[in-house]
């Protein structure tokens, strides 16, 4: 860690701080959001971060609508959520301060970067006249700094064109920012140097700027108010950690999946969408750990590439959005009827139809649980955390070879980008659940059943004597031949209901979170809630309120001894970013009287929020 | 490792217990004997072999053969058939399809699996027609159809199933008809010889709902005038006295039927087929009796490298077993907080 500046030896001490870097989307603010990210875990702090980026691959120039944001939530302290407000804003154009400055606490701090409020920009943000001349900021401690111009300063003389050297206006902010939490710059300089090998000016340009950055904060007259800030590391448990976004997390699991299934290869069917993309990039490169990544023509191409992957004896898993799930409803009820395994992720994103692309959201539950023809159930499992993605990976693997079924896997668009500090675990530790063949012909019937799992015979094609055939037609519960018995239809509906029971047998128990065993309100949550409904719950049960945070990962089957535990509370509360759809299952269920907490802004929730429903719930 | 010596299977071997469940008098009972003794003749291994289908009334094919077997859902069988490629290379794959399965619901994916070169064998059953939803019009049905969907006639242009497969890039078009049976066994040996998508339009008859739909090639008598039997390096002659061909009408690119010594028409103005002649191809199969002869046989064949054989390069050889997670979950930055 670094040394407190010299110049500055007062920096004042934080346990915690939210920063938000927002501006154009062609400024660079997640790549430097990123940075800042790296070295605040290589500090040692523990943190949290929201990625918050529009649709538009370049959004027009200077607009609201257009603008990138990157908080980052970190501290000595256990990091759970992204903040409710923040600390720090850094606002590189007109348009990001009027779209952020809301969030910012009073008192709080803002860098403005004054280079980018022309006229004009301040026209296209929607501002009538300059915030920076009224008292619109008067609430605030305001940095005004012509970021501009001094990152053009810092990239003089290297020749590079006026539109390239603009570009490195980010890299001088954070210098400035690294600067004033005394950050190292080792691991940006080491990656601006990789970055851009074959491009040695703008590399220079990069961390010229990046340097200049850090100097003008080292150096330079700052307002008497502007201090530099000492956070201490956190106090995390021993081991080796690195930084993991969801998606990273859920690659790795399903690799560690693959491994314990002892199956030679994984085959993942996708099709490009917002935002599970990631997840198809990063197992493009596990080739050589015998991933195969098919880009297919759609979604439902996708899927049914799983499918027959599947079928001839590989891991088959998709990966999509709710809009992509939809279109693959119809395979998945294929991969239900003829009990192969399948892996279906789905990275959530807000709203029916196209929606909102890049905002999160939680309301394909309904869809995961509901959302095929027939009587199709399958089990559901969601990932509560960035790292939660890698165990729910591997469960997700565990489920579909050892119960022979589909399996979904829930996370959304808020996991899939945010990254944390993960304390590594011992790869070697997963128990491994092998998969074995049938290979002996003898008795051999493709739909006879293991008596404990119910899970049918994987007889792969190329194993002699144990030719058959499946689809999509009801089949006879043992031969597999197209049956249209009503006897045997009854029989295997019911045979597929049952798998579920058996699993619910196999998971483990619900665990409360945090909390009391039994009291007053009970807070239920699931998928990436987890981090402001548990600081939540922290804040009131340290208060000394009878209040416990619940947390679900297994969807359907839910756990067996959830009833029970509910009926322990007088209130049960479900805090979702849907208009309220576990707290339907879990009053059907159980009929309890549980109540929803809901929000659908494309935003995770605030802790506030859900300290302040509980306090309601309470007070009733 | 034992090995034992296979018994030569025949083409009643190739038949499942189940009961064939198509209509009286259908072509696909014609074309699923031609099947099964091609798979006699060619010796190859029931556990080894794959019959993918969509869903129609050619679509159940798979249950009346005694190999592996998938009975997906209606048109993406292209689409599992590739993950079955991906998943194991080694299977030999047939794709069983309908003018409707494949080329309405599931053109899409007939489209990629054919540009990508899939390595298997497509069987398109062809019969211009919805037969197992009782007589709607398909996509192969022409103008004017009259059907439950279009009492005044369909009003669609309807696709050219071959010159569809040759525009999207297929490496071998084949064509034959139902009833042709050595005719149809020899395309489809050359279908499963070559590496690579195998693209066979079989014309095929529904006799309830649009029985005699291929009669102006078919129908004893003129059969042999109305069909021209391509075989690679032979000149394109037809008809009872083998004095018919096809040329190049002089000055143009436009094909023409010809008679042997008439107009001083001689053999060195006949066409030779050469499968490799993706233009040639792409005339041939556009020939419409009764002007020109129905081009048959295999069309085209250039072979290219297959996909999944590319796919399957770009893997690592380490196996799974011994993947070092650990390692990899520690590759990049990492630091430690001391206990």
């Amino acid at each position: 860690m670094s040394s407190p500046s010299a110049t500055r030896p007062e920096r004042e001490v934080r346990d915690t701080v939210v920063i938000r870097f927002a501006g154009d989307s062609g400024d660079g603010m997640q790549l430097t959001g990123l940075r800042f990210t790296q070295e605040t875990a290589l500090a040692g702090s523990d943190l949290a971060t929201f990625p918050d980026y529009p649709a538009e691959i370049r959004a027009p120039a200077g607009t609201t609508y257009g603008v990138s944001a990157f908080q980052i939530h970190f501290g000595a302290l256990d990091i759970t959520s992204v903040g409710d407000e923040l600390d720090v804003l850094v606002a590189m154009n007109p348009a990001a301060l009027k779209v952020s400055l809301a969030d910012l606490r009073m008192g709080g701090t803002v860098l403005v970067d004054t280079g980018s409020f022309t006229d004009r920009n301040l026209q296209k943000a929607g501002y009538a006249k300059n915030p920076l001349d009224d008292h619109a900021l008067a609430p605030y401690q305001v940095l005004k700094l012509d970021v501009t111009r001094h990152a053009m300063d810092a990239v003089d003389g290297l020749g590079l064109s006026q539109k390239e050297a603009l570009r490195c206006r980010n890299m001088w902010a954070l210098g400035l920012m690294l600067w004033m939490y005394g950050r190292s710059r080792r691991a940006t300089v080491e990656w601006i140097e990789k970055k851009f090998t074959a491009t040695p000016d703008v590399r220079d340009a990069n961390l010229r700027a990046l340097n200049a950055g850090h100097a003008f904060g080292e150096t330079a007259e700052m307002p008497s108010h502007v201090a530099g800030y000492s956070v201490a590391a956190a106090e995390l448990p021993p081991g080796t950690y690195r930084t993991v976004s969801g998606t990273e997390a859920l690659s790795w699991g399903l690799l560690a999946g693959l491994k314990a299934s002892g199956i030679q290869r994984m085959v993942l069917g996708s099709y490009p969408i917002t935002p599970a993309s990631p997840l198809l990039h990063n197992l493009a490169g596990f080739k050589e750990y015998g991933v195969v990544t098919f880009q297919a023509e759609d979604e439902i191409a996708a899927v049914c590439s799983a499918i027959g992957a599947s079928y001839a004896g590989a891991l088959g898993v998709t990966s999509s959005s709710g809009p992509g799930i939809a279109l693959k409803g119809e395979a998945i009820g294929l991969a239900i009827a003829t009990e192969l395994p399948l892996v279906i992720v789905n990275a959530q994103r807000a709203g029916p139809s196209t929606g909102l692309p890049t905002k999160t959201e939680q309301s394909d539950l309904y869809q995961a649980l509901f959302g095929r023809n027939g009587d199709a159930p399958l089990p559901v499992v969601a990932t509560a955390t960035p790292s939660d993605s890698y165990e729910v990976g591997i469960e997700a693997v565990r489920l579909a070879v050892t119960y022979m079924t589909p399996v979904m896997l829930l996370t959304d668009g808020f996991l899939a980008n945010a990254a944390e500090p993960w304390l590594i675990p011992d790869a070697d530790a997963v128990e491994p659940f092998p998969v074995r063949f049938r290979t002996d012909p003898e008795g051999f019937q493709p739909f006879m059943r293991d008596e404990r799992t119910l899970a049918r015979a994987w007889a792969i094609p190329g194993t002699p004597g144990l030719e058959h055939r499946i689809g999509g037609l009801e089949r006879h519960h043992g031969t597999g031949n197209i049956s249209y018995d009503p006897d045997n239809h009854q029989y295997m509906t019911d045979i597929r209901l049952e798998k579920l029971r058996r699993i619910a047998l196999d998971i483990p128990r619900q665990e409360i979170s945090i909390g009391v065993e039994s009291g007053d309100v009970a807070v239920v949550g699931w998928g990436s809630t987890w981090g402001p409904i548990h600081q939540a719950v922290r804040i009131l049960h340290a208060e000394g309120k009878q209040v416990a945070h619940i947390h679900l990962r297994y969807l359907w089957p839910l756990p067996p001894n959830l009833g029970d535990l509910l009926r322990r509370f007088k209130a049960v509360l479900v805090p979702e970013m849907n208009t309220g759809q576990l707290v339907t299952v879990l009053r059907s269920e159980y009929l309890v009287p549980a109540k929803g907490v809901n929000k659908v802004t494309g935003k995770p929730f605030k802790v506030r929020e859900i300290v302040d429903a509980v306090r309601a719930a309470l007070e009733k | 490792m034992t090995t034992t010596q296979l018994p030569q299977l025949s083409a009643k071997d190739f038949g499942s217990d189940q009961e064939v469940r198509w209509c009286p008098g259908c072509g696909d009972y014609a074309i699923l004997k031609a099947v099964q003794r091609t798979l006699a003749d060619l010796g190859v291994r029931r556990e080894n072999t794959v019959f993918v289908s969509g869903i129609g009334c050619a679509s159940r094919f798979p249950y009346y053969v005694s190999t592996y077997g998938f009975h997906t859902i209606h048109g993406r069988a292209p689409a599992l058939a590739t993950g079955v490629k991906l998943a194991n290379p080694e299977l030999d794959v047939w794709v069983i399809t309908g003018d409707g399965d494949g080329l309405s619901i599931g053109g899409n994916h007939m489209l990629h699996m054919l540009r990508r070169n899939v390595d298997l064998q497509i069987i398109l059953f062809n019969n211009e027609v919805y037969g197992l939803t009782k007589g709607q019009y398909s996509p192969t049905s022409r103008r004017g159809f009259r059907s439950p969907s279009t009492p005044m006639g369909s009003i669609d242009n309807p696709i050219a199933p071959g010159a569809f497969a040759l525009g999207v890039g297929a490496r071998f078009v084949a064509r034959s008809i139902d009833t042709l049976t050595p005719h149809l066994m020899g395309v489809l040996s050359r279908a499963h010889e070559h590496k690579g998508a195998s693209f066979v339009e079989v014309f095929q008859n529904c006799v309830v709902f649009n029985d005699g739909a291929f009669a102006a090639f078919t129908e004893k008598g003129i059969a042999v005038e109305q069909q021209l039997h391509l075989e690679h390096g032979k000149p394109m002659l037809f008809g009872k006295e083998r004095n018919r061909g096809i040329r190049l009408r002089p000055g143009s690119i436009v094909l023409e039927a010809v008679t042997l010594g008439e107009n001083g028409v001689g053999m060195e103005d006949i066409l030779v087929h050469d499968e490799r002649d993706h233009a040639m191809a792409q005339l041939l199969v556009a020939m419409q009796p009764p002007q020109l002869p129905i081009a048959l046989g295999v069309i085209h064949c250039d072979p290219a490298p297959t996909y999944e054989r590319e796919a399957l390069a770009q893997l690592g050889s380490t196996p799974v077993a011994e993947l070092d997670l650990n390692a990899l979950l520690r590759k990049g930055r990492t630091w430690t907080v001391p206990g």
